[in-house]
């Protein structure tokens, strides 16, 4: 099943990144996934993002909960550790794991019946709790693995393969997001590598909650005539309207800067996103604007994308409980037990 | 009958009118004169305005179990006087407000009433509502201070080391006290029969709550991640975790935290952070109640299956739902050791008492490290949260974790391969690795069947031999929990089976047996999955008393399920109202049996 090893091929041509590693290093298992899902795309998008960023593919965890998009952990970085765990909890997990060990890069794969119902409480203050993690939505609409019933984040009106219509106000996971405080917040599409691998490398970058909404059409269930969710409906009513690149720690701004439409924000390990507004009337720091803008397009029946929210002072899980800066796993057990003598001491409270 | 310090009192007050600090103040000061003292706290689930008791009991021998035999009560809650007047034993005192007319009803021929005007002498006293409030019930430890013969000079100390800072306090107290003090010294013939005199029976021992004691455990086997969501009574575990850490887990150069305390949105996410921490390589816990451990089964079973050490403590309270959260039991010991869906079984730990807590609370660390899987602390609201007079706390200082079986950065290196669930010591435990230590040591985590290699699997061979490692590694844990505590009294075919806090009171009731000429002999259970103690011990045995609190038999039916004892050899003793087993319960049930067998 999912542990299908890719066939190891020897292509000495291939492209290496800083650190000496190719594409393929960076690989995992043949996804059992329908031939055509949007998630194998955006699996290809976290490969390609992870590969550029030169991030040796072991310091990374990759965790996910239950549902198609959460077995995809298993089919990128397979030198990282994995964690397929429980449907809609996989937010606890990073938040413990990060809490744990600060120095390890945390990815989280999760999907609209694990994000936006069975896990919207987990979500959601995972968001409040600004756990330093890239949250990767894969949205669809759908839940895929029980055969096509309707999502938390499907469209009123948006039609089943069967052809009834969802009566059900949808959950939208960015305006969700931005009301509860996320530090960053993006929407993609997994048809659109270019826009994307750049939000998630600017995603993995932000020490923050990084949250990242990818319209990923599930080809055998809701990629029909009346979707709202279908590759056909998410080409038509896309409309990017901020772009992001990511710009390397050492490589300084020099070039292409355009006073008046981009805004360069620095995120804390010294690289920059550059974000290029192709909507005049629109600020990317501004939680409020990002949330009528979104708003504002829904009505019009448009899907805006882009990186659409990023705030330059995030404070992380860390850095709000004042934790110190050696992960707490390398502290050694000297410097946790008191000791007998300070036991023997503080006794005295006790009588 | 001598009657010095071997008694019982009650203090009934109104929830959130400052009882707690006289309360505490009385025990605190018989304890200070070496008496042997318990304090339980019959509060309600509410903060101000219900009614809520103290019970201290004094016994010269040592005996901390509750006693439902009170020989003086403080009836100062006009809510509750009926209930209260009935409660104090033929012979005893009742101590009321006489600033209010005692209703004519409320008279019993036999008992002697003893009038003290509080509220009227703290109008008179001091200033404001509030602190008149406060004060009437400082100045009724003044008065039980002076019945009881405490030493004024022990309270005076007391006093002084509470708000030595805060001399306006100290000062209001101090005035409070002597008020309640002078007035009966004036007006009673002072002491009564029972009275305390000093002995020097406490000076090696401590006042603390099991989840005071079960925190500082969690300090000591070096937790650093605790993930919670408050629920009564196990809240203040991880208040005190709090509180040691921001004393001993400060770095001195930065003055940053070594440890980190998560309040989850629910219990699923807290043992889901646990889990998380504990993936990552931390200690980590979370402290919970019945309710808390209802949600958390979902992933239980997925550290279970998966091989993910973590440590809960369950603070039981009386169920189902809701039940009672400010009231005693022992409702969860089926729910724990067999918690999730699936074949599971779950290492359970039992602590007795607050010293048991912080001791237990660190082998748990140990065993759910060792054995990689989820490990149960399963204390209750009894020795959670009452005061309990134990030794003090000992710590080794050549104590080091038991991380079991984790392969470092080193060691990955120098394997030629390495299979997460592979069982290569052939004793159950496979070895685990951490993430973002080596490329090697990368494995997929699932809940989903896996095999040995920690692939997906759904074939029945693969998935038969790893769900039966799990099991023969539980089996195995048996021989490393707690062995029990076992006490003979020689010559009997009658044995009594306990259980967590069950303790005091049924050494107290086995003494007093043994008086009456019925000898029993004593095994208290201190872990989970049993070891051969456990079942060797039901073998030499006729009729083993099972004495428990819950309604349904909980420990019996673990015994039987897990040893295979004849459920007739196994009588079932229980009480689950919700208040502290006593002696007298235990007693009850064995003589009813005992004359039911007749």
């Amino acid at each position: 099943m999912t542990y299908i090893a890719k066939p190891k091929v020897h292509a000495p041509t291939l492209a290496k990144n800083e650190i000496g590693l190719t594409r393929r290093d960076y690989e995992g298992t043949i996804s059992t996934l329908c031939a055509g899902c949007g998630h194998d795309s955006i699996t290809a998008a976290i490969i390609q993002a992870f590969w550029e960023l030169s991030i040796p593919p072991y310091r990374v965890a990759k965790l996910s909960g239950i549902g198609c998009s959460s077995k995809t952990p298993a089919y990128f970085l397979k030198e990282a550790h994995g964690f397929n765990s429980v449907h809609g909890r996989m937010p606890a997990l990073v938040g413990g794991a990060n809490a744990a060990n600060s120095d390890v890069t945390y990815i989280g794969v999760s999907g609209d019946g694990d994000s936006l119902s069975i896990g919207f409480g987990q979500m959601s203050h995972a968001v409040r709790r600004n756990v330093n993690m890239l949250y990767v939505l894969e949205n669809n609409g759908v839940y895929g693995l029980t055969k096509g019933q309707f999502s938390a984040a499907a469209d009123r009106g948006s039609l089943s393969k069967k052809g009834e219509a969802n009566t059900m106000e949808p959950i939208d996971g960015c305006l969700l997001a931005l009301t509860l405080g996320a530090t960053f917040v993006a929407r993609s599409f997994s048809g659109d590598k270019a826009q994307l691998v750049p939000i998630l490398k600017a995603g993995i970058a932000h020490r923050g909650f990084a949250f990242v909404d990818v319209i990923s059409p599930c080809v055998t269930f809701n990629d029909h005539e009346g979707s709202t969710k279908s590759y056909a409906y998410t080409r038509e009513h896309n409309v990017e309207i901020v772009q992001a690149n990511f710009v390397a720690p050492a490589k300084a701004i020099t070039t292409e800067y355009e006073p008046g439409d981009a805004t360069n924000v620095m995120l804390h390990d010294g690289s920059w996103v550059r974000l290029r507004k192709l909507d005049d009337d629109y600020d990317p720091t501004d939680r409020d604007r990002a949330y009528a803008h979104i708003r504002e397009h829904q009505r019009k029946g448009e899907v805006v994308t882009g990186l659409l929210h990023i705030s330059p002072d995030s404070q992380d899980l860390h850095a709000q409980l004042g934790t110190i800066e050696t992960p707490l796993i390398e502290l050694p057990y000297e410097q946790l037990c008191p000791g007998n003598a300070e036991l023997q001491k503080m006794q005295s409270r006790f009588r | 009958m001598n009657r010095v310090n071997d008694f019982a009192f009650k203090i009934a007050t109104a929830n959130g009118t400052g009882s707690a600090s006289a309360n505490s103040l009385i025990m605190q000061a018989i304890f200070r004169m070496g008496i042997p003292v318990t304090g339980k706290n019959v509060f309600p689930s509410n903060i101000q305005g219900l009614p809520t008791w103290y019970e201290i009991r004094v016994s010269k021998d040592g005996y901390t179990a509750r006693t439902s035999h009170f020989d003086l009560m403080l009836a100062l809650n006009a809510a509750t006087l009926q209930k209260d007047v009935d409660e104090v034993r033929s012979g005893g005192w009742l101590l009321y407000d006489s600033s209010w007319p005692l209703d004519a009803n409320l008279k019993r021929a036999d008992i002697t009433y003893i009038d003290v005007p509080l509220a009227d002498m703290c109008t008179a006293s001091f200033k404001g509502v509030r602190e008149r409030i406060l004060m009437k019930n400082i100045a009724y430890a003044g008065v039980l201070a002076a019945l009881l013969g405490i030493d004024t000079d022990v309270i005076r100390a007391l006093l002084k080391e509470k708000f030595g800072k805060k001399p306006a306090l100290m000062d209001s107290n101090q005035k409070a006290v002597d008020l309640g003090y002078d007035y009966a010294k004036t007006h009673f013939d002072c002491p009564l029969p029972i009275q305390v005199q000093p002995l020097d029976k406490t000076k090696d021992a401590i006042l603390i709550d099991g989840n005071t004691s079960a925190a500082l455990g969690c300090v000591y086997a070096g937790a650093t991640v605790g993930a919670w969501y408050p629920i009564t009574p196990s809240t203040s575990l991880m208040e005190a975790f709090r509180g040691f850490c921001q004393k001993y887990r400060r770095d001195d150069a930065t003055g940053k935290n070594k440890f980190a305390i998560l309040q989850a949105e629910d219990e699923l996410a807290a043992i889901g952070m646990v889990i998380g921490a504990s993936w990552a390589g931390a200690r980590a816990f979370t402290p919970t109640s019945g309710p808390g451990i209802s949600l958390m089964n979902e992933f239980v079973g997925l550290a279970y299956y998966a091989e993910i050490p973590a440590v809960l403590f369950d603070v039981q309270r009386a169920g189902p739902s809701t039940g009672m959260p400010t009231r005693t039991q022992q409702g969860d010991l089926m729910l724990c050791a067999y918690a999730s869906h699936g074949d599971t079984r779950h290492i359970c730990l039992y602590p007795s008492d607050p010293r048991e807590a912080f001791e237990l609370a660190v082998k748990a660390f140990d065993l759910a490290e060792r054995f990689q899987t989820p490990v149960f602390v399963l204390t209750d609201l009894d020795i959670g949260m009452n005061d309990w007079m134990v030794p003090k706390l000992e710590w080794d200082d050549t104590y080091r974790p038991d991380r079991g079986k984790v392969l470092n950065a080193e060691q990955l290196e120098a394997a030629k391969s390495f299979y997460r669930y592979l069982d290569v010591d052939g004793d159950g435990i496979a070895y685990r690795s951490l993430p973002g230590v080596h490329p090697k040591g990368a494995y997929f985590t699932r809940g989903s069947g896996h095999n040995k290699f920690a692939g997906y699997t759904e074939d029945e061979a693969e998935y038969t031999e790893v769900v039966d490692r799990l099991a023969r590694k539980t089996q195995l844990a048996a021989r490393s929990v707690p062995a029990p505590v076992v006490r003979q009294a020689g010559g009997t075919r009658l044995g009594l089976v306990t259980v967590g806090g069950c303790h005091a009171a049924c050494i107290e009731a086995l003494d007093l047996l043994e008086k009456e000429g019925i000898k029993v002999d004593y095994m208290r259970v201190r872990g989970f999955p049993f070891g051969d103690e456990v079942t060797a011990f039901l073998d030499a045995h006729e009729v083993n008393f099972v004495v428990e609190q819950n309604r349904d038999a909980q420990l019996r039916s673990l015994l039987t399920l897990e040893t295979g004892v004849p459920l007739e050899r196994l009588a079932s003793v229980r009480y689950y109202g919700g208040f502290p087993l006593s002696a007298q319960h235990v007693i009850d049930g064995i003589k009813a049996t005992l004359e039911k067998a007749a």
